[in-house]
């Protein structure tokens, strides 16, 4: 039921003047993943940096806080051109993501990732001490890391993945 | 000297290992997704030390304290997309060769080498005379400046190359 209606949507999307326009210049859509693959460098450094901060492995002399107010804002720009070359991609090829069971696991591990982001930068930004209160706190910051390292390299595999499970 | 490279690659290309990249489904992708991770912790975090010479972000921080907070992250995500790029490489030496895209990226990342090692050895003697500016000495921001638009090049390049190269 759902796979009849986003082949339908697939195949309206492939019909549009844009998506003809993508498939027929050759560049676009090299240009696109590019573009993407500098705005995931962005993010996933962005957060590995506040991460690995949050288990103390690097910038140990400068605050949790500091860090993380360096770092976890530019996630929000990078999430928005990753969306647009993202749909731009799909517009594009849209039997590649939407009918693709890989394409929709990224989605579903890149809303749990986004969530993540977002309780990290709103217990930082109302209580910056707040992973450091006591021990079970920075237990609990280090799990939240690791969490979202791993969360965020599941994304990128299937990113990759999503090339080589496309159907026909 | 040529003769020598050749029996060299020839050497890599008719390994086991390179053999079992190519036979194997899963293992070419699964390289290339830890690849693609490398990459972008690699051009995601020297974006942050770049943009830090070019005085757009970090600003408050001296540039020593920037660079010792995020340049290991940096070194540690080259080191695996070096060994996961060679492991692609040899998997299919000959075409690799052969691919402009390909020698273009081997060619603008030893150019962001040449850059660093310009800033290192010559940009940065005075540093401690600057260290804690933001607003930088031409060299440094030329530096920055340099090095950010290379790594955005190497990535369109390494993206290229995938469309590039027949496949087999």
């Amino acid at each position: 039921m759902t796979g009849a209606i986003a082949g339908d949507f697939a195949k309206w999307l492939g019909a549009t003047p844009l998506s003809h326009t993508i498939q027929t210049a050759g560049w676009i859509i090299p240009a696109l993943q590019t573009i993407h693959i500098l705005s995931i460098g962005v993010l996933f450094s962005a957060a590995v940096i506040v991460d690995l901060r949050l288990w103390g492995a690097l910038q140990r002399e400068v605050p949790l806080d500091d860090v993380a107010r360096r770092f976890l804002p530019v996630i929000w720009p990078a999430v928005l051109v990753l969306l647009i070359t993202g749909g731009l991609l799909i517009v594009g090829e849209p039997r590649r993501s939407l009918l693709n069971t890989t394409f929709y696991l990224k989605m579903t591990l890149l809303g749990f990732a986004l969530v993540l982001t977002v309780v990290l930068q709103w217990s930082l930004s109302a209580a910056p001490e707040f992973w450091d209160k006591d021990r079970g706190r920075r237990i609990g910051a280090r799990i939240a890391a690791t969490l979202s390292i791993l969360v965020w390299c599941c994304i990128i595999f299937a990113g990759r993945w999503i090339a080589y499970t496309q159907v026909g | 000297m040529m003769l020598h490279v050749k029996d060299l690659v020839a050497f890599f290309e008719d390994s086991g290992v390179a053999d079992a990249i190519r036979e194997n489904d899963v293992l070419f992708p699964f390289i290339e997704s830890v690849h693609v991770l490398a990459i972008c912790l690699v051009v995601g975090s020297i974006m942050a030390v770049d943009l830090r010479l070019l005085g757009f972000a970090s600003v408050k921080r001296p540039v020593s304290a920037v660079t010792r907070g995020i340049l290991p992250l940096t070194w540690a995500a080259f080191a695996v997309a070096v060994a996961s790029g060679f492991l692609m490489f040899i998997s299919n030496a000959t075409k690799y060769l052969g691919n402009g895209f390909f020698v273009a990226k081997l060619c603008l990342i030893a150019a962001a080498g040449l850059n660093m090692l310009v800033f290192h050895f010559i940009s940065a003697r005075d540093q401690p005379r600057w260290d804690a500016q933001v607003r930088l000495p031409v060299p440094a921001r030329l530096a920055g400046g340099i090095s950010l638009l290379l790594w955005i090049a190497v990535v369109a390049c390494g993206r290229w190359i995938g469309f590039t190269m027949e496949a087999g």
